[in-house]
């Protein structure tokens, strides 16, 4: 049971020429969104990325790109055009893990 | 802050301390207590969250030396509950950074689990003296804000990203700090859902006594006055069926997301909303004509409101959630909203038509 938000959106590009395959975006990913293949990193699916940046803030090469935010209505709704910051944690906040 | 005010009003779950040449470190249990887990149930209620911290700073578990393992952690207090009674058969030092009381995720998002966060409270507390052979572990959903490479630079210390969930440390820990694929996933099961849903309950209760508030008065006024049980009678007819949309929206559609169609928030709860409707018809065809109303505008406006109730407090759900993007929310947002709101006002108007016809 894998829930997928939807397909073709995420903003996630991996830069090849830069990769070294270090490996450290396939331990940082909370998705499994990339993999290590013959020392260099790959998009596994990317349909499955939710943009948090883990990956990109990261690399130590500045291999990977993507316009990190969080993937909440509550938030957006809120501030439409910017980065939205997380609104968990707060008074009107959703999240308590 | 310091650890020399904690003596002063001691929590609890502070069961002595540890000898350092950096001093004195609190020593803290790995049993919860039935406050403890009560805090657990406030906090899933969302009942007075934003104070739920744990002072700053560094501490024990066991009996810790200079080569231990350091697991760092957020000091909203679940967090830091959930990863003692984790590490429960392992000596270790603890290092809780301020995130204000924010667990480590939305923390690292919001920058308060940052680089420098964890450099500072290492400096603070002078961990370089007490572990200086030990491995600062960070947690891996502190990822999007702490860059693992530097704190490794400047600290000095090895550092490495643990797994996702304070429960497989101990398997990381005895696992020569290697963390499998399933450890570096984030998990989003029936359990983790239903969590999550009482504070969105709680969250729409407000709209929920508005909409009541708004029913009751339609249902009362008329050209010849207020009639006080004509309203009592439209809300309570009306009324089950505008709570029944909330739970659809907030209990229902997060409970069943997996086997619900579609991918988009909108349209699950949308679904889920419209079978509500459809129950409410096989139970009743003449919905809401005990009250005097026409059958035939009931049955529209509750076709279309009731769906957008439930499809935007599912959409909503899109924070709570762990699968969703930034990109993909604003996505949805520009396609179902402009929906949502549409099919709210029709069926508003279909409705009071209903009552202007009565």
């Amino acid at each position: 049971m894998g829930l997928v938000y939807l397909k073709d959106v995420a903003t996630l590009i991996l830069d090849k020429e830069k990769c070294t395959g270090c490996g450290i975006c396939v331990d940082v990913c909370p998705r499994g969104v990339l993999a290590i293949n013959s020392k260099e990193a790959f998009i596994v699916n990317i349909d499955l990325c939710i943009e948090c940046g883990a990956c990109a803030v990261n690399c130590p090469f500045n291999a990977i790109s993507v316009k990190s935010g969080v993937g909440c209505a509550k938030a957006l709704m809120k501030n439409r055009k910017g980065n939205a910051a997380p609104c968990c944690g707060e008074s009107s906040g959703s999240k308590g893990c | 802050m310091s650890h020399a005010n904690i003596d002063t009003k001691s929590p609890s779950w502070i069961i002595g301390h540890v000898e350092t040449t950096a001093g004195n470190i609190p020593l803290v249990s790995t049993k919860l207590t039935a406050i403890d887990i009560l805090g657990f149930w406030r906090m899933r209620w969302g009942i007075r969250r934003m104070n739920y911290k744990v002072d700053p700073g560094l501490y024990a578990v066991g009996s810790p030396g200079p080569d231990s393992p350091v697991l760092v952690s957020a000091n909203y207090k679940m967090s830091f509950d959930i990863l003692r009674r984790a590490v429960s058969s392992h000596n270790t030092w603890l290092v809780v950074i301020d995130t204000k009381g924010v667990n480590v995720w939305c923390a690292a998002g919001k920058g308060t689990f940052s680089t420098g966060a964890v450099l500072w409270q290492i400096k603070l507390t002078g961990l370089q003296k007490i572990a200086p052979h030990g491995t600062i572990i960070l947690p891996q959903l502190s990822a999007t804000g702490v860059k693992a490479h530097e704190v490794q630079k400047v600290s000095g210390l090895r550092t490495v990203f643990g797994p996702v969930r304070a429960d497989d440390i101990p398997a990381f820990l005895n696992n020569g700090m290697k963390a499998t694929a399933e450890m570096r996933k984030v998990k989003f099961g029936m359990i983790d859902r239903l969590a999550l849903t009482p504070v969105e309950v709680k969250g729409a209760f407000k709209y929920l006594v508005l909409l009541s508030a708004i029913l009751f008065i339609l249902g009362g006024i008329s050209w010849s006055g207020f009639f006080l049980e004509r309203a009592w009678r439209l809300l309570a007819a009306a009324g089950v069926a505008l709570l029944g949309a909330v739970l659809m929206g907030t209990v229902i559609t997060p409970m069943l997301l997996p086997w619900i169609p579609g991918r988009a928030f909108s349209v699950k709860g949308g679904q889920v909303g419209l079978a509500w409707a459809l129950a409410i018809f096989a139970h009743n065809w003449n919905f809401l004509s005990g009250v005097g109303l026409p059958g035939i505008t009931n049955r529209i406006a509750a076709l279309l409101a009731i769906p957008a109730i439930s499809a935007y407090l599912a959409f909503n759900f899109t924070g709570s959630t762990t699968y969703t993007s930034m990109s993909g929310v604003r996505k949805e947002m520009r396609l179902a909203l402009p929906a949502i709101i549409g099919a709210g006002i029709i069926g508003t108007v279909v409705f009071i038509t209903g009552l202007v016809m009565r």
